[in-house]
């Protein structure tokens, strides 16, 4: 099978593993019947217990859940200066209150963060802090239900990598990344708003 | 007004192939019905009760003739030959085929209309002031900054997702009619101590489920700082919204859990980095985009002869629909989509063919729509009035109902929204058939009846002087009435009276309120004030008393 990675607008092969949370029992919340399909900002999940049991590899690129990394962070000072250590976490996880733990985002050669449901807007919002306010300025991926009709957002929210959902034509979705040309609003791509830019 | 250019051209063409190819995919079924819907609910379009409804946005409100005449051929050949105006300043057509839906938004992308963003959780359609650039109060016209705000939001990339959708609102005018403090965001410019203009930002105000009266997030913004001000408390929003329960999902719900204070140092904390920052407007941005609402060719000396028609009762009678202007000889004139017998807020495509030719023989070429979803001719020689009521009489756009009991803002309802509980216009009907007595109509005087068929309150039915709220019992509709709304600079929310009443009770029900009311008033008071007077418990009285000894 060919790649599900674009990064820029390339289809590349994915030299990073991602070490998965350890399985917890998640108990699941309905309203009016439905499925919640949100978690809530700020919810306490993965919990202390799965971020304890979570395994990883020894060698190699990893990519590891956040809360994850700070547990093992001393240990993992050597390969974090390899730059064989990114990491990842979720939509509602709040990265403010990690900032001070883990440092210096820019040690990190990735950071992805995981959307578990395409509608979930917050993911654009937390490219747009991870560039703008805490200025991480290496790779930056999205994955989990990433698809073609949202990539041109998260392009524009500060997004330059795109791992696409398995069951869709990564190729076709690149094309998502060119649905506007000359956009009206300054964002984290495209600093400056389109009459800034060009003489109107 | 507003006239793209190459950029606003290729945005929107581009719109239009992206929403034709989201199409064509999800006809092959390469998207699941559930990936489809925020794509086409962002293009406006709805699946509704007989056919997809689809929603065309009109920016705060102001159209061209000749886009209007486009409607009106869109209405022809799409839809059964008309339309509806609804309480967003936008028009909606009522029986498209999905199929064709590209092809529509192919039309009106010709006289630079679209589709975009009137529906989904997104930044929709920027309201304002009907009366907008001809009123005496305004400290600026807030159609300039609502289309500099139009075009930050339209494909914001970061807030094409919300938790929920995201309605701003803009005055420019001491007195607010652009119900500024019942939005998400509502902007009220204002002239500071220095003589500045300035403004004050409400946040969280929303009719709906659970209404609420906006608060004050920011007394005094300066101008520049709009787009990244509204930012940050759009990030805030987007990051902390409620995302697992729609019916608590919208801002208003978040201020509140969070208190005013505490969400305003959230929002504070995100616009300290944005600040200052590329999107910070100037002056000479504003300046270019007010240049497209630059007066028109305005004559001077006009010589009134309203004198002539003093006679004239049914003329006179309907100038109470003509607003002044702030040009000597000059009035605003709103047609009335109201008449009895139609739909509120439909106009049928001979109806908006008439009133495009009349908005270019007397009124520059340009329709306003209100969110009291009536038309209106905003600069007419007031020499011309009489000629102008002549013509229009012919398509019924003169009932001088304007601000008065029949002239009833109501949603489409159960007849076409597949949301709704109960049926709205059968109800706005048959009140308007009760009252089709003019006269009285005009003793009663100001007097708002607002009609939703279900909690969304498309029909703002919270705010009206006299509010209906259709729901559901046990499988059968009822409507619930509510007394004492008001909208404007004392915005209010109307409370519940009691119980409520089948759909044949409703006309009688808002009799025996006018009865109370014309009891009880005191010379010149309007209905509201004499509702906020003597309460809610004469009312009560009146209606349940009666109806117990009648059981």
């Amino acid at each position: 099978m060919t790649s599900q990675l674009i990064k820029g607008r390339n289809i590349v092969k994915d030299d990073w593993i991602t070490a998965e949370l350890a399985k917890a029992e998640q108990i699941v919340r309905m309203q009016a019947g439905k499925v919640v399909a949100f978690k809530l900002s700020g919810e306490d999940y993965p919990t202390n217990e799965q971020v304890s049991k979570t395994i990883f590899p020894d060698t190699g690129k990893v990519l590891l859940p956040l809360k994850v990394f700070i547990l093992h962070q001393e240990k993992l000072r050597g390969r974090l200066a390899n730059e064989e250590i990114g990491i990842w976490f979720s939509t509602h996880e709040e990265i403010h209150k990690f900032i001070e733990a883990i440092g210096d985002l820019n040690n990190f050669p990735l950071i992805a963060i995981h959307v578990e449901k395409f509608a979930d807007g917050r993911i654009f919002s937390i490219g747009n802090q991870l560039r703008n306010k805490y200025n991480f300025k290496n790779e930056l991926r999205a994955f989990g239900d990433v698809l073609r009709d949202q990539i041109f957002f998260l392009k524009r929210s500060g997004f330059n990598s795109y791992l696409i959902r398995k069951d869709r034509d990564a190729e076709d979705a690149t094309k998502g990344l060119d649905d506007f040309s000359d956009p009206y609003q300054g964002a984290s791509d495209i600093l400056e708003p389109v009459w800034k830019r060009i003489k109107r | 007004m507003y006239k793209y250019d190459h950029i606003d051209r290729k945005i929107v063409n581009e719109r239009v192939n992206q929403y034709q190819n989201q199409l064509d995919r999800y006809l092959n079924k390469e998207l699941s019905d559930e990936e489809f819907k925020p794509l086409r609910l962002q293009n406006g379009l709805y699946i509704q009760r007989h056919a997809p409804m689809l929603r065309v946005a009109i920016p705060y409100g102001l159209l061209s003739s000749n886009q209007l005449f486009k409607l009106a051929d869109i209405a022809d050949k799409y839809d059964r030959g008309y339309g509806h105006f609804s309480t967003r300043q936008n028009i909606q057509f009522n029986w498209p085929k999905l199929e064709d839906s590209p092809n529509i938004l192919r039309a009106l992308a010709e006289v630079e209309m679209h589709a975009i963003q009137t529906s989904g959780n997104c930044i929709r359609n920027i309201t304002t002031d009907q009366f907008a650039g001809v009123t005496h109060d305004e400290i600026i016209d807030p159609r300039h900054i609502a289309e500099i705000l139009r075009q930050w939001s339209t494909f914001h990339p970061e807030f094409a997702l919300l938790p929920r959708k995201f309605k701003i609102a803009i005055t420019g005018s001491k007195k607010d009619r652009a119900l500024v403090q019942c939005h998400d965001i509502g902007l009220e410019f204002f002239t500071n101590k220095n003589d500045k203009m300035a403004i004050k930002v409400w946040v969280g105000g929303g009719l709906g489920r659970t209404p609420m009266i906006g608060s004050v997030i920011k007394d005094e913004l300066q101008w520049e700082h709009i787009l990244t001000y509204c930012e940050a408390i759009l990030r805030v929003y987007n990051l902390y919204g409620r995302r697992d329960n729609i019916y608590k999902a919208r801002i208003k719900i978040l201020v509140k859990s969070l208190g005013i204070e505490a969400f305003k140092k959230l929002v504070e904390d995100e616009w300290k980095y944005i600040k200052d920052g590329p999107n910070t407007i100037n002056t000479e941005e504003l300046e270019r985009v007010g240049e497209y609402f630059s007066e028109p060719n305005y004559k001077k000396n006009i010589e009134s002869n309203l004198k002539d028609y003093e006679n004239e009762k049914a003329f006179t009678q309907w100038l109470s629909c003509t607003n002044t202007h702030k040009k000597k000889g000059y009035r605003a004139v709103t047609f009335s989509l109201k008449a009895t017998g139609n739909a509120p807020g439909d106009a049928s495509s001979s109806q908006m063919r008439a009133v495009a030719n009349l908005s270019e023989e007397y009124s520059f070429g340009e329709i306003r729509v209100s969110h009291e979803q009536n038309l209106i001719l905003a600069d007419v020689q007031e020499d011309k009035l009489y000629e102008l009521w002549v013509k229009a009489k012919e398509y019924h756009l003169v009932t001088p109902n304007i601000g008065l009991l029949t002239d009833i803002i109501c949603c489409p309802g159960g007849d076409f929204c597949s949301l709704a509980n109960a049926k709205s216009i059968p109800i706005a009907q048959s009140i308007q058939d009760l009252f089709n007595d003019m006269d009285y109509l005009h003793d009663i005087g100001n007097l708002n009846i607002n009609i939703s068929g279900c909690m969304n309150a498309c029909g703002h039915h919270h705010v009206g002087h006299i509010g209906i709220l259709g729901v559901d019992k046990d499988g059968s509709e009822w409507y619930q009435v509510t007394l004492g709304g008001n909208q404007g600079n004392f915005a209010s929310i109307g409370k519940v009276i009691g119980p409520s009443f089948s759909a044949e009770e409703m006309p009688f029900i808002v009799k025996k309120i006018i009865e109370v009311y014309l009891n009880n008033r005191q010379e010149e008071e309007l209905f509201i004030d004499c509702v906020s007077r003597i309460g809610l418990e004469p009312f009560k009285n009146y209606i349940y008393k009666e109806s117990e000894v009648s059981e």
